[in-house]
């Protein structure tokens, strides 16, 4: 693969993390990684959304009248949350109902719209599926990532199976109720910006 | 690029007609799977009020139907108070019954106005399931919270004053504080309240987070949602009034 490529399809990974750098798409992070299974299915459905939006919005970005620019991409974007949501209530129907409102709200979801007026507009469909494919990448390892701290420390779960047995359950674990809260989810996210900005020194800003 | 005006309303049809197509024709596709999706959770939901299957049991369709064979379906008028004989499991049937003035009477009492249930229908739905193990009644019920009607079921114990269980299967609040009364612990709080006082009025009911007086009958609310909690008290007792329920409540519970 060539390096250009690479960089557009890793970046968003690490050095270009839509959550942890950019801050977009907090409200999901924080609302569907109680557990492991809604942040793998909201993750699924925002990659099935964004690299299909950044690649219509790709092939149609010399047709887009300036204009109307941003609710030509909010409508394929609209339309494309519609089908994944429709999609799941279809084939994944109890966790179509634990994320409720929040398949519906990657309409809203900044990295979304962020990457089709930033990057698709401007290149070509090949380019612009990698960079969907890597944003998505990048936002799905950091829910990945809460989800599964969430669900580990909050119920002692991960996936549904007990992993530690909790106290009330007869076993010795004593839950974190914190973690089950959306607080939970910050304080996770916060550890990994400060993880990620220690280890990659460029990520710091200057010291006034 | 410069683009001429007709082009760009053109181009804004195009684009609306090409997502609507894709839109409509996935919906209408998914119809039957979705719809299939959602009778078999509004059923495992009545097994789990009933008690029939444990509260995170997940049956499949067919066992769910073999289940249900021992729910015989009654049909109720509000009116007379009696039992019509049986009808078909159609819940949806009801609901729209509400919604005409032909198929319905209006709703008359205080707590009806609460919950804002305008109209009962004059033919209501009473599942009876007569497994031998888990005899209940379980009743179809809705009321309005905060941004949503939310519809659930309500199973009593044979005795007709006792609450066995209680589930919401559609609403709209909001996550996280209304939605919450679907969350197993808080609806865990229902079983054993008593639905009427001596005299015969429906005392069940809900009330602000933190006031409850009688836990013989008062159910805890959601702390943060305290009109959808409320909706749901002031529903129940519209419910359980003479004008729905009540009267059967009262002729079979003796």
């Amino acid at each position: 693969m060539q390096k250009e490529s690479k960089d557009i399809l890793f970046g968003p990974i690490h050095l270009k993390n839509p959550i942890t750098l950019q801050v977009l798409g907090i409200c999901s992070a924080l609302a569907v990684t109680t557990q492991l299974e809604p942040a793998l299915v909201m993750s699924a459905a925002l990659t099935f959304v964004l690299v299909g939006s950044n690649v219509t919005v790709s092939l149609l970005r010399n047709k887009i009248p300036g204009s109307i620019r941003v609710i030509t991409q909010l409508a394929i974007i609209a339309s494309l949350v519609i089908l994944a949501d429709q999609i799941m209530k279809a084939f994944l129907f109890d966790v179509s109902k634990q994320l409720s409102v929040f398949v519906g709200l990657i309409i809203t979801n900044c990295i979304v719209m962020g990457r089709a007026e930033a990057f698709a507009m401007a290149n070509p469909p090949m380019k612009s599926a990698l960079d969907g494919l890597g944003n998505s990448l990048g936002y799905s390892a950091i829910l990945i990532i809460v989800g599964f701290f969430r669900e580990l420390l909050g119920s002692g779960k991960l996936l549904g199976h007990v992993v530690m047995p909790t106290v009330n359950n007869g076993g010795w674990y004593n839950p974190n109720g914190l973690m089950v809260l959306s607080p939970g989810a910050f304080f996770i996210i916060g550890l990994i910006i400060w993880a990620q900005r220690s280890y990659s020194g460029e990520l710091q800003e200057d010291e006034n | 690029m410069e683009f001429s005006n007709r082009y760009i309303v053109g181009f804004a049809l195009a684009l609306c007609l090409v997502c609507s197509l894709a839109v409509s024709t996935t919906a209408v596709a998914l119809k039957d799977r979705q719809a299939a999706n959602a009778l078999l959770d509004m059923q495992t939901q009545i097994l789990r009020v009933s008690g029939m299957i444990e509260a995170d049991a997940k049956p499949t369709s067919e066992e769910a139907n073999q289940m249900f064979s021992t729910i015989k379906v009654l049909k109720f008028s509000p009116e007379t108070g009696e039992v019509l004989g049986d009808m078909p499991f159609d819940s949806k049937a009801i609901i729209k019954a509400s919604k005409s003035a032909a198929t319905a009477e209006p709703a008359t009492s205080k707590a009806a106005k609460r919950a804002r249930v305008s109209r009962i229908p004059k033919e209501l739905m009473i599942l009876e399931v007569t497994d031998p193990k888990h005899p209940c009644f379980v009743f179809l019920i809705w009321g309005n919270g905060l941004w949503s009607t939310m519809y659930g079921y309500i199973a009593l114990e044979p005795d007709l004053e006792t609450v066995k269980g209680i589930a919401f299967y559609e609403h709209g609040e909001t996550a996280g504080l209304g939605g919450e009364i679907v969350n197993p612990t808080w609806v865990a709080q229902w079983p054993g309240k008593k639905v009427f006082d001596d005299s015969g009025k429906v005392i069940l009911d809900v009330t602000k987070f933190g006031q409850v007086k009688d836990d013989s009958y008062q159910v805890d609310g959601i702390s943060g949602a305290t009109i959808t909690s409320v909706a749901v008290g002031a529903t129940m007792q519209a419910w359980f009034d003479d004008e729905a329920f009540g009267k059967f409540l009262k002729k079979e519970g003796e």
